[in-house]
């Protein structure tokens, strides 16, 4: 144990170690936040009555939902550059690319939400007298929300789990840190891959238990 | 050339992505079955409340849960050689997904079992039905069909998670993506990369909507 606590007091390991959470963490709430955004537009289109925009939003939906992540990435990472000659930095292919598959989530939750309203709901706030933009505004809008937040939370647990794939195209997020560490204190300790492996395993841990308690919490109490 | 693409070094690439595929399909495979064995073994353990297995159960699940395969992976690969026990490539691939994946599916089938109404029990109950009898023709099949569209989308999801088994040195279609690139061609390599996950997934895909179609319509799970 104490050698194990040796590993993360020597040099900056441990300040190093959190500056890898410092960029999941960054990475994953751009994503989640441009995805949001993203996904409430494309969720509105999926809606809409028009066949077009039906099948190209279902379209997107269905290709980005086959293909792993990491090969999402690979693409963006390497596509741009080759053929347009258009270099874009690592981190901004993860947010890209995370958005890109955030955003189909999303706009899935958006239209979940949407569709599983019952009719009634708009139908007797029309028949008290509200007109179309008070019932949205204060019938639809705030059940969608409630529907919609343990989705939104459920999907940045999914976002902080998927940023280790970045590690493929060099972001020096935490797992890469974790290895860069153990390269160099493993040459000393021959325990160090074991210790720094399950510090990022508690580390992940950490990050995500929290949020999917809140999200299981808000789930229960808006069930009625 | 077509459409900017060799085909030259398709074709000579293509047998290296044909073999990489039908291991990622074999080590998927044994994963989701293993996870589905997993899942179910958990979801029963905290249906039926047994003492200990119940907290043990929940607390594997939320460990699973909360926590990315990679990291499952390198601890497997590069960590637990160093307390003595060293395990090749593949099978840390085929128990990390199990590891992940039983978590994932003891939640779909814990909403399974949730969904069977007190009043089947009741029913069975009343007719004298074994404890055994009742999970077999009572609980599970109701709990099965309702748990199938999460346990679709838990296997797929688990499908394309293998995509980082090449970080332990299996060699799957990243990791023949990955050696091919060093050498450029990166469209080409894309290409097949795309098409032979496009190959392994769409069908399963295809299959468990069907699947959920027939469910709905024949009305069982509601």
């Amino acid at each position: 144990m104490e050698s194990a606590i040796s590993i993360f007091l020597e040099g900056r390991n441990l300040a190093r170690l959190m500056e890898g959470v410092w960029i999941t963490l960054k990475i994953s709430a751009a994503s989640v936040l441009l995805s949001v955004v993203f996904g409430l537009l494309v969720g509105l289109l999926m809606i809409s009555r028009k066949p077009a925009l039906q099948a190209a939003t279902r379209f997107y939906l269905e290709a980005i939902r086959v293909m792993p992540i990491l090969v999402l990435l690979y693409m963006f990472y390497y596509l741009p550059d080759k053929n347009w000659g258009l270099h874009f930095e690592a981190q901004t292919v993860a947010i890209g690319v995370f958005t890109l598959w955030g955003t189909a989530e999303m706009a899935d939750l958006v239209r979940g939400a949407l569709t599983s309203m019952p009719a009634h709901q708009r139908e007797s706030g029309r028949a008290i007298g509200l007109t179309e933009g008070q019932v949205n505004r204060y019938i639809i809008i705030p059940q969608a929300v409630r529907r919609l937040i343990p989705g939104v939370i459920n999907l940045t647990t999914r976002m902080i789990k998927t940023t280790p794939f970045i590690y493929f195209i060099s972001v020096p997020e935490l797992l890469k840190v974790g290895q860069q560490i153990v390269e160099i204190s493993g040459m000393k300790n021959n325990m160090a891959s074991f210790w720094v492996y399950g510090f990022i395993f508690f580390l992940y841990f950490l990050m995500c238990y929290p949020i999917s308690c809140f999200s299981a919490y808000l789930e229960k109490k808006w069930q009625n | 050339m077509f459409l900017g693409i060799e085909t030259e070094f398709i074709a000579k690439a293509l047998p290296l992505y044909g073999q990489a595929a039908w291991r990622t399909v074999w080590v998927a495979a044994c994963g989701v079955a293993l996870s589905l064995i997993i899942g179910l073994f958990c979801s029963l353990a905290r249906y039926y409340r047994i003492p200990g297995l119940k907290s043990l159960a929940a607390a594997y699940i939320e460990l699973a849960r909360n926590t990315p395969l990679m990291i499952h992976l390198f601890f497997l690969y590069y960590g637990l050689p160093r307390v003595g026990l060293t395990l090749d490539g593949i099978t840390c691939g085929v128990i990390g997904l199990a590891f992940l994946g039983g978590g994932y599916m003891a939640e779909a089938f814990r909403a399974g079992l949730e969904a069977v109404s007190r009043a089947q029990i009741e029913s069975g109950l009343s007719l004298g039905l074994s404890r055994r009898q009742m999970v077999r023709y009572v609980i599970l099949p109701q709990a099965l069909a309702v748990a199938v569209p999460a346990v679709a989308a838990n296997t797929i999801f688990l499908m394309k998670e293998t995509s980082v088994f090449s970080i332990v040195a299996v060699a799957d279609l990243v990791y023949v993506f990955r050696d091919l690139i060093k050498e450029g061609h990166s469209n080409e390599n894309l290409f097949l990369l795309t098409i032979f996950y496009l190959v392994i997934i769409l069908p399963v895909s295809i299959l468990f909507n069907r699947w959920e179609r027939r469910l709905r319509r024949d009305g069982i799970g509601h």
